[in-house]
């Protein structure tokens, strides 16, 4: 297989139906966050009466590109331009204005305000008086609907009544009440049943019908065959392919998504693996995850990946006493353990290292030994009272190892860069001294230096007889880091593979679900 | 940031400082060392029960009924000591304590295993308390002269030059200091209140060590329950009426921040001697009462004013559910 240079030369550039100008172009679009580059040059193209599916893997800049549409983010550079005017969206207003809307995962409307107040918010019709004109709104709202064949949503109904698929119509009912052109709609599906994601496609057509420009984002190859005219595909923050779906198959847009350069080097090691030593079998759980089973041998990295929302997350918090697993059981060295609390989990040898560093992760305002020892208080303290000498000496230990960089162990953790702040989580993790290491994310947004830091640890670890669970979302990092690798979609396990000669497509079909 | 904290504590300090030179200017005899003593013993009372409210506060949360809870508890020991003059003042010491942190468990109780919020839970013991003085004593007083000598006598009784009261005042500081700077309580009441859930994915029961801040609260407002109607030698359903307000204002002016986490025992107890002074040196220099509610207000704005600076901007992070 071949992997294309990037930054890739589109792919195609004809135009189905060849007449039509585009309505929206992106052009050159950059955009960075402290520490990432989200979309390095990127270019759009929206045609009205067209659904353009917007394709990548998690990560890929899709969000930032939907921020940016919707007024939320400023790009650094680049130009919009709408019906070939060039335009700035500094407010979400603006981009309101210029007749952008979207439509979310989970509808972003107010719960509390009714039906027709969601449609009309910003743009009611009013009285002579400046007030609001009630009943004139309810009116727009109810012949809004029904052109919409939403005629069972009453226009008073509070929207908390509704489930989503029919706040996904109130939401494409403001969108046709403020005559919006452009329409995004950043994976609408995720959250319906298969039935409304057909009312939703019904829609969808008829918003072609009316002439609206409409990019669609989704990770599910199925419906983007469905529903969509063109495509666009993000690769690292960068456009590696766009053109008419009808001249692509699946594998061709799947080639283009995890095409890449190696630009990371991944530790060499002899894999010396042992015994199956955590065991889960049938764990299930109420809406994350059915049926889950695998087995990880001591001194093993296996790799979970999966489409965010795959419930992988879910499932390593139920191992790590987060929460409750309806079913099934795990056992860990052939011991049965029921991890009631995060606490439980630590005492039994299993460690979960959230995904999110900041929230999760570390306690910013304490300063870096009160961080690396709060889950191991109990072993720091003698007689009642903590030893300070010793979370210093038990700081020192793991963050040493793990090549931290800091003045001194008595600063604040805030103070310290995000790579290095991962560094004091995975320490204070380690330092409870555990037998199983579950890492969400491990290197998600901190920088190459830190990256290969964590990557070259965690083969240490596993040289030393630790066993290491990997949720990782990057292909390159579950490619190179695993020795086997699990793939969840939809709350499920597909497939446990050796990583021996495996290749990433196989990976992204499996997660994606794609049969072709 | 720990440096940040002293310096508004030696700010604090300062003020303080600042305030005794001030009325010495006028009144010499003032900042006297016997006097600033007398001060220290007055305000003790204060000092136990601001430690209490920064423990709670530290986890987010916040005791309103503190005074209600010492009226009650007051009540309970001095009619217990009318009804049973021969029951040692030690024992009802000691009954105060449990009685007060009874009080406390259950406040924590409802913030813990029903999840209301604790402004919710003491505003509703704030009344319920104070209701439950009236409903035991009836509505009678306990005065002076149904109180045994010894129930009145303990808080003056003299160590070492120094009153019994002052040296509970002492005894409750280095408690509250060993506490928060030595065990693993301590931290855990930090860690749960600057970022509840990275807390509790490092083992640690968020629900539990408010809990237990509670039932800290509820023992420091026991203990004052009976230090108070012993001191001032009454009980009645009106003792401390409103002083819950005086309270968090000595944490508040002390630096202990409402969002949780933040704020130190030196702050807690500069926090309630800044008060006590207040309170003891106005009147000395012939300044209305009304002039010592405005400073007392102002003091409270600056110090959140000065701490809003200082601290950095950080949203309360709201529970999902899986955590919780």
């Amino acid at each position: 297989m071949l992997h294309p240079p990037h930054p890739a030369k589109p792919v195609c550039d004809a135009s189905r139906k060849g007449d039509g100008a585009p309505l929206l172009t992106l052009s050159g679009i950059s955009k960075s966050f402290p520490g990432v580059r989200a979309l390095a040059g990127v270019s759009l193209s929206l045609y009205p009466g067209e659904v353009t599916a917007l394709v990548g893997e998690n990560g890929a800049g899709e969000s930032t590109l939907v921020k940016i549409l919707t007024g939320i983010h400023q790009p650094d550079q680049g130009e919009i331009r709408i019906a070939g005017k060039s335009v700035t969206l500094p407010t979400a207003h603006a981009a309101f204005e210029n007749g952008i809307t979207a439509i979310h995962q989970e509808t972003v409307l107010f719960d509390h305000l009714t039906v027709a107040e969601n449609i009309f918010l910003g743009h009611a019709p009013r009285t002579r008086f400046g007030t609001i004109d009630r009943r004139a709104m309810r009116a727009n709202a109810r012949e809004v609907l029904d052109t919409l064949g939403a005629g069972h949503i009453d226009p008073d109904a509070h929207l908390a009544e509704l489930g989503i698929a029919n706040k996904h119509l109130v939401a494409i009912a403001r969108a046709m009440s403020i005559d919006a052109r452009i329409v995004i709609m950043d994976e609408p599906t995720a959250a319906l049943s298969t039935k409304e994601i057909e009312e939703l496609f019904l829609l969808i057509e008829f918003l072609r019908s009316e002439g609206k420009a409409i990019l669609f984002i989704s990770h599910k190859f199925d419906e983007i065959y469905r529903i969509a005219d063109r495509y666009t595909v993000f690769r690292d923050g960068q456009m590696v392919g766009e053109g008419v779906l009808a001249d692509t198959t699946q594998g061709e847009l799947v080639r283009m998504m995890v095409g890449r350069e190696v630009d990371q080097i991944f530790p060499k090691r002899q894999p010396n693996i042992g015994e199956p030593l955590l065991t889960v079998a049938a764990l299930s759980h109420p809406t994350e995850f059915e049926d889950i089973s695998f087995e990880l041998r001591e001194g093993e990295i296996l790799g979970f990946y999966g489409l965010v929302g795959a419930g992988r997350s879910e499932l390593m918090q139920a191992i790590a006493g987060m929460t409750r697993p309806s079913r099934g059981s795990i056992s860990l060295g052939g011991r049965n353990i029921a991890p009631k609390s995060s606490a439980d989990a630590i005492r039994a040898g299993i460690v979960y290292v959230p995904e999110e560093r900041g929230r999760q992760g570390i306690i910013i305002g304490l300063p870096i030994f009160q961080n690396v020892s709060l889950p191991s208080l109990a072993r720091t303290s003698r007689s009642g009272l903590l030893r300070t000498a010793k979370e210093f000496r038990l700081t020192r230990t793991y963050t040493g190892r793990l090549d931290l960089r800091a003045a001194s162990l008595s600063q604040d953790v805030g103070t310290l860069s995000g790579g290095n702040q991962q560094k004091v989580v995975i320490a204070k993790w380690l330092a409870t001294e555990p037998r199983v290491i579950i890492l969400d994310e491990p290197t998600k947004g901190i920088d190459i230096g830190s990256k290969a830091a964590v990557h070259a640890f965690m083969a240490e670890l596993v040289a030393e007889g630790l066993s290491v669970v990997m949720v990782s979302s990057e292909l390159p990092e579950i490619l190179g880091m695993s020795d086997r690798v699990a793939v969840m979609r939809e709350g499920r396990l597909v497939a446990i593979r050796d990583n021996d000669g495996l290749d990433p497509e196989t990976l992204v079909k499996l997660a994606a679900g794609v049969t072709a | 940031m720990k440096a940040l904290a002293k310096q508004r504590e030696i700010w604090l300090l300062a003020a303080i400082a600042l305030l005794v030179a001030l009325v010495a200017v006028r009144f010499p005899a003032f900042a006297r060392p016997q006097n600033l003593l007398t001060v220290f013993n007055d305000t003790s009372i204060l000092i136990i029960l601001a430690l209490g409210q920064m423990a709670v506060i530290l986890t987010r949360s916040i005791d309103l009924s503190m005074a209600s809870n010492l009226a009650f508890t007051g009540m309970a020991v001095a009619m217990t000591n009318a009804a049973f003059p021969e029951i040692p003042v030690l024992f009802l010491l000691l009954m105060a304590t449990v009685i007060g942190t009874v009080l406390g468990a259950f406040n924590g109780l409802l913030v813990w295993l029903l999840g209301i919020p604790p402004i919710v839970v003491t505003l509703g013991t704030l009344t319920v308390y104070r209701g439950a003085t009236f409903v035991l004593s009836g509505g009678a007083w306990v005065n002076a002269d149904q109180m045994s000598p010894g129930f009145i006598a303990l808080p003056r009784a003299e160590f070492f030059g120094l009153p019994m009261l002052s040296w509970l005042g002492i005894a409750a500081i280095t408690f509250f200091y060993v506490l928060m700077t030595r065990t693993a309580l301590g931290r855990s009441i930090y860690a749960a209140g600057i970022n509840p859930v990275a807390s509790i994915y490092a083992g640690i029961n968020v629900g539990r060590t408010q809990f237990i801040a509670f039932c800290l609260s509820g023992m420091m407002a026991g203990l004052s329950g009976y230090l108070w109607v012993s001191r001032y030698v009454i009980a009645s359903v009106e003792v401390a009426n409103g002083y819950e307000l005086t309270i968090v204002a000595a944490c508040v002016i002390g630096g202990i921040s409402i969002a949780g986490g933040i704020g130190s025992v030196t702050g807690a107890v500069l926090g309630a001697l800044f008060l006590g002074i207040i309170g003891n040196a106005l009147p000395v220099i012939d300044i209305s009462p009304f002039w010592q509610m405005a400073i007392s207000g102002t003091a409270i704005i600056l110090a959140v004013a000065l701490n809003a600076r200082g601290e950095r901007p950080k949203g309360r992070i709201i529970l999902r559910k899986a955590e919780s």
